[in-house]
């Protein structure tokens, strides 16, 4: 449902202040967004000064520092450090990203730091993603098939086969795009999200899979496919250069064809 | 131990909507005041069978700087919506998605709605 507005409980509030250490001449200012489930307390907004001469140069650079250094219980996810996990999803300066592969450089002034949009917060930067998996997992995400498998080879593909995935195969379900897209903002109860339909579109676009029918059955529906409503939010944000508003408009497309027969 | 209910993270309250997204709340917005001003439309065009002093009442009242301003104003909003809309058009088809393009559509449109409200500025003008 629309809902401009936050709920009381989620209300940001000023947070603590910390300033740079004497001596540093390059400094840089972080806000992040920080909620401690067993304060009681509402969000709050923590501001640090970051020496840069100090520091790495991406923006998860900066908050490992802040963790190393500074506050330990600030809370976030990664694990690559190099865009493949998709675990350290945030949003920055309000556009969604990957903090691993966002050079601090590439912001002027202060850098803000809030957790995806429109998710329930589990802990600071963390946000619960069960929702989005089981989506994902609704979606039968391996390939469907009658036909047994060759007994000694793989399924193979053509080289053409296996160009009709690019595009689709890098997406790290990092859900950038999910949480950027004011339509699953409203609607996240029952519309897929550019993420899960992008990976729809991926193996309805596999030559090896049979069950093409099924899974356009699936995904025939006002609220599952149709919300989509081109805002662009997703193809702007990919921090994988990928293009999910595009692979929703084929999927729009496949049922279209399917209809005419 | 008790459940806590846990924080909507911001989403508005943060998110800086690019462009094309811009546009898309500004298309749903113009749809709304036209469908809105459809009825005015009909209001005033029941003026012209309802007699001759109804008539002139009319036209006094939509001559009225402040009246025909907002008129014009819901002229660019019909070419903007039109625009907007033949843009969504192209993208039913799966067109026009590519990333870098997606600006470069984005002022012909904006180009293309100043470009009709004009033309019929003048088309008025030269009319009368």
């Amino acid at each position: 449902m629309v809902e401009f507005t936050l709920p009381k409980n989620s209300v940001i509030q000023k947070g603590k202040h910390f300033p740079a250490e004497a001596g540093a001449t390059r400094t840089k200012q972080v806000e992040v967004y920080r909620w401690n489930p067993d304060s009681g307390k509402n969000p709050r907004i923590d501001i640090y000064h970051i020496d840069l001469d100090q520091c790495g140069p991406m923006v998860l650079d900066l908050i490992v520092k802040i963790k190393d250094e500074i506050d330990s219980s600030l809370t976030f996810r990664r694990s690559c450090r190099e865009g493949v996990c998709g675990s350290c999803a945030m949003n920055v300066n309000g556009k969604n990203t990957l903090a691993c592969i966002k050079g601090i450089d590439e912001y002027k002034g202060t850098i803000k730091i809030f957790p995806l949009p429109h998710m329930d917060v589990i802990k600071d930067l963390v946000a619960d993603m069960t929702h989005f998996y089981a989506q994902y997992a609704s979606i039968q995400p391996w390939i469907e098939s009658q036909t047994p498998a060759p007994a000694d080879t793989e399924r193979l593909q053509s080289p053409e086969e296996r160009k009709q995935l690019d595009g689709l195969y890098e997406c790290v379900l990092c859900a950038c795009c999910s949480t950027s897209c004011p339509s699953y903002w409203w609607n996240s109860d029952r519309y897929l999200g550019p993420a899960v339909l992008l990976q729809a579109y991926r193996w309805l676009n596999d030559s090896r899979d049979e069950h093409t029918g099924e899974r356009l059955d699936e995904l025939e529906d006002p609220f599952k496919l149709f919300r989509c409503h081109t805002i662009m939010n997703c193809t702007d944000t990919c921090p994988k250069g990928l293009n999910p508003a595009k692979a929703i408009a084929e999927i729009k497309k496949m049922l279209l064809v399917r209809q005419e027969g | 131990m008790t459940q806590r209910t846990r924080p909507l993270s911001p989403h508005l309250q943060v998110y800086r909507l690019p462009l094309t997204a811009v546009i898309s709340v500004l298309h749903r917005m113009t749809g709304v005041l036209l469908a809105a001003g459809l009825v005015l439309f009909v209001i005033c065009l029941a003026q012209i069978p309802a007699g001759s002093s109804s008539f002139q009442a009319m036209q006094s009242f939509i001559h009225q700087p402040f009246i025909s301003l907002i008129i014009w104003l819901m002229m660019y909003a019909l070419f903007f919506h039109l625009c907007h809309g033949i843009r969504h058009l192209f993208w039913d088809i799966g067109e026009g998605y590519d990333k870098i393009l997606m600006n470069y559509y984005l002022i012909l449109e904006l180009f293309g709605s100043i470009a009709l409200t004009g033309l019929s500025f003048l088309f008025v003008q030269l009319g009368s």
